[in-house]
């Protein structure tokens, strides 16, 4: 018996397209526990957001994805959306880059954020209104009382993106799912919505997967972090492991050439040579071989598996001598 | 002084005072109209071969001012004087010239190209438009030289914009900002669209160009961290107003400004350790309107160490030393 909260197995998802056939997310295996904060790293197009999409029934209409997904000891992949529904949303929530991509553009935001509770909390209209008012404080949305009667579109872009996080953790979600919740927004607003979030795992216990491209993110708030690239995980393991230790060239690479303010400058910076590769034309055996300083003949023939070790940290690389 | 001014101290571009505000329409029918205050007097020089960095939030006046230098908005007030010569308000026919030596790179690579155009015919159109004595094999031969410099294979020179990846789509964008080997470039955060691995390949071909062509360059750009890696010296901009400008080792060594602290401070520092135990100052709330700029010092409302005579005075720009300027009140406590 294992008090993971949610569980990922063998998760694939395909996509049918005029071109052919998408590979954008292979053989994904992973997990989270109450309370902890999994960063999930990689390049646009890597697959980190249609992971989550997959898990929370969301993939677009040419998308299929097959494998196990379960919160808690329930399966919910593929499942009907009337019985998704129960879950998504409530106990498991998830806010995007683009806010308007959760929010109606038509609706007052008290409509919005009170709907959730009536119906799944049983909640009066007054009551919900309250805990909506209460929710929109608690993000940092100075007048929330007045502020709760406005549009999505009377809101500066940091307000807009608290008031999605607000609506997601209206029902005290067990997990939350941020993807790339702060790309959008300057330094100083990111800051604040960090906080907020180190403040909802300390306070409420809640699991935090953050997807983001950002090492520095993942560097202040991710307890394990798990590398993507092409399509399937290259690297996972603890903050620790894959900051000061890491196994896999592309999250070497990756960690090179993140410039840092605290550093005086070079005069070049290190760079990842070449492009990220195409999903729809990757090539036989490791996906990262054109851009990779190690490179081996058997590299190009055949691809690494995921190799785990003791501590929990797994790379898939043929420099590892295990494999 | 930085190598740069000490090698050559002639400016190449002197902004003075420079302000553009916008008028609004009144709130109803009889609302008086309103000004927006997006560039308010700022005053810098830039040198031959220097890249100075223009960093502050989204909304605090950066693109428009990058674009009033250009003229590509009318600047209401102040003057943008270039190789010694005022240009705020100078006839196109004046203007036409100088166009060749002023270029801009925008931040989303793809929407800034034209998407029914070849990438050959793009890049090529600026040297159409001011070389057209040159005739089409040169022309050609020019923008194939071009595109080999930047990075992009020659042979691509026929392809459409949609079939490149967006560090490509920025490449191309490079390539036509450099076919006239113009003086100056304005890049306004012409990385903050790309994934990190690629990020770092556009700011290194941009430091070669610059070095190889002694180009100079103004960085528009929210990340201070790749500001610190490309840039001279650094222009903080708040709400249209300059908060601190300086050269990169002192105002990351040494910042003076509170809200230059700050920024620095929210930067997030790709190692734990670091990043966890590291003192930050947090700001609260967002950016102030423009329209309705508070009184005395622009960043009193977000500002920890905000007094009451910050309220009343604005700062004035003070020189803390050859290299350094700060607008606060309290600077030398800082
Ligand atoms: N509806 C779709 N049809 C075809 N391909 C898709 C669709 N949605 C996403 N993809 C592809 O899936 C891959 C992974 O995408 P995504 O998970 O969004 O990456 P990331 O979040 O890492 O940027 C990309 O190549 C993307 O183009
Ligand atoms: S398997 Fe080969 S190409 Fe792939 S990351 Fe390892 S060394 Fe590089
Ligand atoms: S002048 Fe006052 S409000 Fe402005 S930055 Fe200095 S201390 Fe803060
Ligand atoms: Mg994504």
């Amino acid at each position: 018996m294992t008090n993971h909260i949610l569980t990922v197995e063998n998760l694939r998802a395909r996509f049918q397209t005029p071109d052919g056939e998408v590979e954008a997310v292979n053989d994904v295996n992973f997990h989270i526990d109450p309370g902890e904060t999994l960063g999930v790293v990689g390049e646009s197009g890597s697959g980190k957001t249609q992971i989550f999409l997959a898990v929370m029934g969301l993939l677009a209409k040419n998308g299929k994805a097959t494998g196990t997904v379960r919160y808690k000891d329930k399966d919910i992949l593929n499942i009907p959306s009337r019985q998704l529904n129960k879950i998504r949303g409530v106990t498991m929530s998830m806010i995007f880059q683009d806010p308007m991509t959760s929010l109606n553009p038509f609706l007052k935001i008290s409509r919005q954020m009170t709907e959730v509770l009536v119906e799944h909390r049983g909640m009066s209209e007054g009551d919900a209104l309250k805990r909506a008012i209460n929710m929109l404080d608690r993000v940092g949305i100075p007048g929330a009382a007045q502020r709760v009667h406005m549009y999505p579109h009377e809101f500066s872009g940091g307000m807009r993106q608290r008031v999605m996080i607000a609506m997601a953790l209206l029902c005290d979600p067990e997990v939350l799912i941020a993807d790339e919740p702060t790309t959008a927004l300057d330094v100083t607003v990111q800051a604040q919505i960090l906080d907020l979030l180190r403040d909802l795992k300390k306070d409420f216990n809640t699991a935090i997967v953050m997807i983001t491209h950002d090492l520095g993110v993942v560097a202040g708030l991710c307890d394990r972090v798990m590398v993507m690239y092409g399509g399937r995980i290259v690297e996972t393991g603890s903050v620790r492991n894959i900051f000061y230790d890491s196994h896999h060239p592309y999250t070497e690479g990756l960690l090179k050439s993140m410039p840092r303010i605290d550093t005086a400058s070079e005069e070049h910076m290190f760079a990842i040579p070449g492009q990220p590769p195409n999903l729809q034309n990757l090539p036989q055996g490791c996906a990262y071989q054109e851009r990779c300083a190690y490179v081996m003949d058997r590299c190009c023939v055949s691809r690494p598996s995921l190799f785990g070790f003791d501590d929990g940290r797994a790379s898939a690389c043929f420099r590892e001598d295990r494999q | 002084m930085n190598a740069i001014r000490k090698k050559k101290n002639v400016p190449i571009l002197s902004v003075r005072d420079l302000k553009v505000h916008f008028s609004l329409p009144g709130k109803g029918f009889f609302g008086a109209e309103r000004q927006l205050k997006a560039v308010d007097g700022i005053d810098f020089d830039l040198y031959p071969g220097e890249t100075l960095g223009i960093v502050g939030e989204s909304g605090c006046g950066k693109s428009t001012l990058g674009r009033a230098i250009l003229q590509l908005i009318p600047p209401t007030d102040g003057q943008v004087v270039w190789l010694g010569r005022d240009i705020v308000g100078a006839p196109h026919r004046e203007m036409q010239p100088l166009r060749r030596d002023l270029q801009i790179i925008f931040q989303d690579p793809l929407a800034s190209l034209n998407p029914r155009m070849t990438i050959g015919e793009i890049i090529a159109e600026p040297l159409v438009t001011h070389k057209s004595e040159l005739g089409k094999d040169e022309i050609k031969a020019r923008v194939k030289r071009m595109m080999a410099r930047v990075g992009l294979l020659p042979q691509m020179i026929n392809r459409y914009p949609h079939e490149f990846s967006g560090g490509q789509c920025q490449r191309i964008g490079i390539a036509r900002a450099m076919i006239l080997e113009p003086k100056l470039i304005i890049c306004d955060e012409p990385v903050s669209a790309l994934d990190v691995s690629i990020q770092a390949q556009i700011v290194n071909l941009l430091q070669e160009l610059q070095r190889e062509f002694d180009l100079s360059m103004i960085f528009i750009s929210h990340d201070l961290s790749i500001v610190r890696h490309i840039c001279h010296r650094i222009l903080v901009l708040y709400l249209g107003n300059l908060m601190e400008l300086a050269d990169r080792d002192s105002i990351y060594a040494n910042p003076k400004h509170p809200y230059t602290k700050a920024l620095i401070s929210a930067v997030p520092i790709p190692d734990p350790e670091i990043e966890r135990t590291k003192e930050r100052i947090v700001l609260t709330g967002d950016l102030p309107s423009p329209i309705n700029p508070p009184s005395g010092c622009v960043f009193r409302t977000r500002c920890p160490f905000a007094k009451d005579v910050c309220a009343t005075d604005v700062p004035t720009v003070d020189t803390v030393n050859d290299h350094h300027q700060v607008a606060c009140h309290f600077h030398e406590r800082m």
